[in-house]
């Protein structure tokens, strides 16, 4: 009986001596939240200055002086003055005068001289009349504070001119594919990408949401499931490269009839009997991304609170109903912001259309789903593999366009999203 | 009396544990049924067997019968969608949709096929759950920005506006105060001329107000049911006159 009062008393000791402890300075704790404060306040600039240093490159690249030479000096047309200063109808004389009458004619049933704008007139008689070509090209920074030098470097050239440019222009945005890079626009790439992506959201929101919401909540658990889910995460590590080698064998192989339009009758055109379409790409980009939408909108069902599902099912609400009316709109913001997300980088996808082949040179301008096309970041690859000053600046202006559209997208969607949170809430 | 609701050798399992042990129970038709127990006994399962809210837990398993008007709810046939028309619930916390206050009561209607007059509707059932005076000048504002006590109210009437027979309750007066827990237990005793109730409470004095009949539970067992003046006065088991005295529990 002893033993056991004075062992208990001794262990209520022991918990007193626990509560004895003397709490740690502030001043100490203080400290490293300093630390941890300023080395969080570095990654913050370290990120936003990588950022400038991006955006910086792009518009270094995208603007600044070109030197150019003439096979004939603009001087010869222009009296001592610029050719761009001429009137309307003496260009179209110029033009005229000029140029082999085989290649007026085209031109002229490509758009008639008359309806031409001044600057786009200017241009024709630049590279067909003049035969102007860059002897050198200058990034803006360049052009900014090394002018001098530039000057007396153009000098040294008989029969060359330095003239600042601007490579994302009106006519370069709705320009063809050409090899000359001063003509060289990116109107057929444009098209390309936007109908990719609208192929790519047209497939995969659909069957993304689909699948998300029966794993979620149709399927019971199963050792069937699990290993989907499985599988599920592990497609959305898998590079993008091996989804490209998948769409090829699919798409653009086993599914030629349906991909190439030959199905549904699409032969003529600018349609192509090979499968290496839109349709494909797109396909192929929903592939890629459709893992992470699964996975995005599968934690954004889970994170729907029970109480407002049990409330529904308590209503006698069937699983669709609950679904649609309660389980959707609670998490519509974070599947969208997810879904966007994917498509966001989807749009920036090069090496899964190398593979399914997208073309590398393209002076069309794709008018169907079936139509051979190309894209964007190939375009932007393309040129940015190329030595030469000039095209490295065509890519850059290719991608500040990029950059334009998929901010727009994102911005669409965002808006879009906010539209639809709040019609559901009503619902 | 007639009786609405019977439970006979009723067993019910969350994977191997089992949580109801050979419940046999009858409810009759407009009176309030209590159920009582201490914590973790069984009751809220047992309320979620009567419209088969448990079939939505994976993983669980069900013996015996449960009739409804004479109608086994738990034939194979039987789809447990329309078990819940017919057997609302209120739950133990307020759980308005994040929606406006007409929604709420609207929908349920709505997907049930209701047609009729949706501004009749939602006036008479918040009048029938004396919520409408203090509501009708904002029956288009988010109903989670009601007080507890209104939303639990709110859930009430949502769940009128089904037009079940039977309505089950689990603890709706948990989270309330003394006065939303009276106005509460008045609207339950209006309620009861319309339709059956069961409820679940932890509060004694709750359930001697407002119950006609009263059933104790035990780790799943039924110890005891009957007349809830009888077992509040002299029940006949023991543990019951524990539990009801505040000796355990
Ligand atoms: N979803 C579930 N999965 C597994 N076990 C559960 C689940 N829900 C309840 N249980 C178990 O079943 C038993 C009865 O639980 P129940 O919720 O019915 O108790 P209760 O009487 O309502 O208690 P309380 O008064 O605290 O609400 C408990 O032991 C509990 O742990
Ligand atoms: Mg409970």
């Amino acid at each position: 009986m002893e033993r056991i009062t004075s062992h208990s008393s001794k262990h209520s000791e022991d918990i007193n001596k626990a509560l004895q402890w003397q709490p740690k300075p502030l001043r100490t704790r203080k400290r490293n939240e300093t630390i941890m404060r300023t080395l969080m306040l570095i990654a913050l600039y370290c990120t936003i200055s990588f950022l400038f240093i991006l955006a910086g490159s792009i518009i270094n690249n995208a603007f600044g002086y070109v030197l150019f030479t003439y096979e004939i000096h603009p001087t010869e047309f222009s009296q001592g003055g610029e050719i761009n200063e001429l009137s309307h109808a003496k260009k179209i004389a110029i033009l005229k005068e000029n140029l082999r009458e085989r290649v007026y004619i085209t031109l002229d049933r490509k758009k008639p001289m008359e309806k031409r704008s001044s600057q786009d007139l200017s241009a024709i008689i630049f590279s067909r009349v003049l035969k102007a070509s860059v002897l050198e090209a200058y990034s803006l920074f360049e052009s900014l504070f090394q002018r001098g030098q530039l000057i007396e470097n153009a000098l040294t050239y008989p029969n060359a001119d330095l003239i600042f440019r601007s490579w994302i222009s009106p006519r370069f945005i709705r320009g063809e594919q050409s090899t000359n890079p001063l003509e060289s626009g990116i109107w057929g790439a444009i098209t390309g990408s936007v109908g990719v992506i609208l192929v790519t959201i047209l497939f995969s929101f659909p069957l993304g949401i689909g699948t998300a919401v029966y794993l979620c909540e149709y399927m019971p658990r199963s050792r069937w499931k699990n290993l989907l889910q499985i599988n599920i995460y592990n497609l959305s590590g898998v590079p993008s490269i091996i989804y490209g080698l998948l769409g090829l064998v699919v798409f653009v192989r086993v599914f030629l009839p349906i991909t190439s339009g030959q199905l549904f009758g699409f032969t003529s055109g600018a349609a192509t009997d090979s499968g290496r379409t839109i349709l494909s790409a797109g396909l192929t980009l929903t592939l890629l991304i459709l893992p992470v939408i699964v996975i995005n909108t599968q934690e954004a069902i889970l994170s729907v609170p029970t109480y407002i599902k049990q409330a529904s099912y308590g209503l006698g609400a069937t699983k669709w109903q609950t679904v649609w009316h309660h389980i959707i709109p609670y998490c519509i913001g974070r599947i969208l912001t997810g879904t966007i997300l994917s498509v966001s980088r989807a749009i920036g996808e090069t090496a899964p259309l190398v593979v399914v082949g997208a073309s590398t040179f393209l002076t069309i301008v794709p008018n169907s789903i079936f139509s051979k096309y190309t894209t964007l970041p190939i375009q932007i690859y393309q040129w940015s593999a190329r030595p030469q000053q000039e095209f490295q600046n065509l890519a850059a202006g290719a991608i500040l366009v990029l950059l334009t559209i998929m901010l727009t997208l994102n911005f669409i969607a965002i808006m879009y999203r906010k539209r639809v949170q709040k019609k559901l809430a009503r619902l | 009396m007639k009786s609405i609701i019977q439970i006979k050798n009723f067993n019910f399992f969350y994977g191997e544990s089992q949580a109801l042990h050979d419940v046999t129970l009858d409810f009759n038709e407009n009176q309030i049924s209590a159920l009582i127990g201490p914590s973790g006994c069984g009751k809220t399962t047992l309320l979620r067997c009567i419209n088969r809210m448990n079939d939505l837990i994976d993983d669980t398993r069900s013996e015996g019968n449960i009739t409804i008007h004479e109608k086994n709810i738990y034939l194979a046939e039987v789809d447990p969608v329309e078990v819940r028309r017919k057997v609302g619930m209120v739950f133990q916390k307020p759980n308005p949709f994040p929606k406006t206050i007409w929604d709420n009561i609207v929908w349920g209607a709505k997907i049930n096929g209701y047609t009729g007059n949706l501004e009749e509707l939602v006036e008479s059932t918040l009048t029938r759950t004396a919520l409408w005076d203090e509501v009708k000048d904002k029956l288009h504002t988010n109903a989670l920005f009601l007080s507890g006590g209104q939303q639990q109210r709110l859930c009430i009437a949502r769940a009128i506006a089904i037009k079940p027979d039977v309505i089950l309750m689990d603890e709706p007066t948990s989270a309330l105060d003394p006065v939303a827990t009276a106005r509460i237990e008045s609207l339950i005793t209006e309620l009861k001329k319309r339709y059956s109730i069961v409820i679940v409470t932890h509060n004694m004095q709750q359930a001697g107000r407002i119950s006609d009949c009263t059933s104790f539970l035990l780790n799943g067992v039924v110890v005891e049911h009957g007349r809830t003046k009888e077992i509040f006065l002299n029940p006949k088991e023991k543990k019951t006159e524990e539990y009801i005295s505040g000796e355990f529990g």
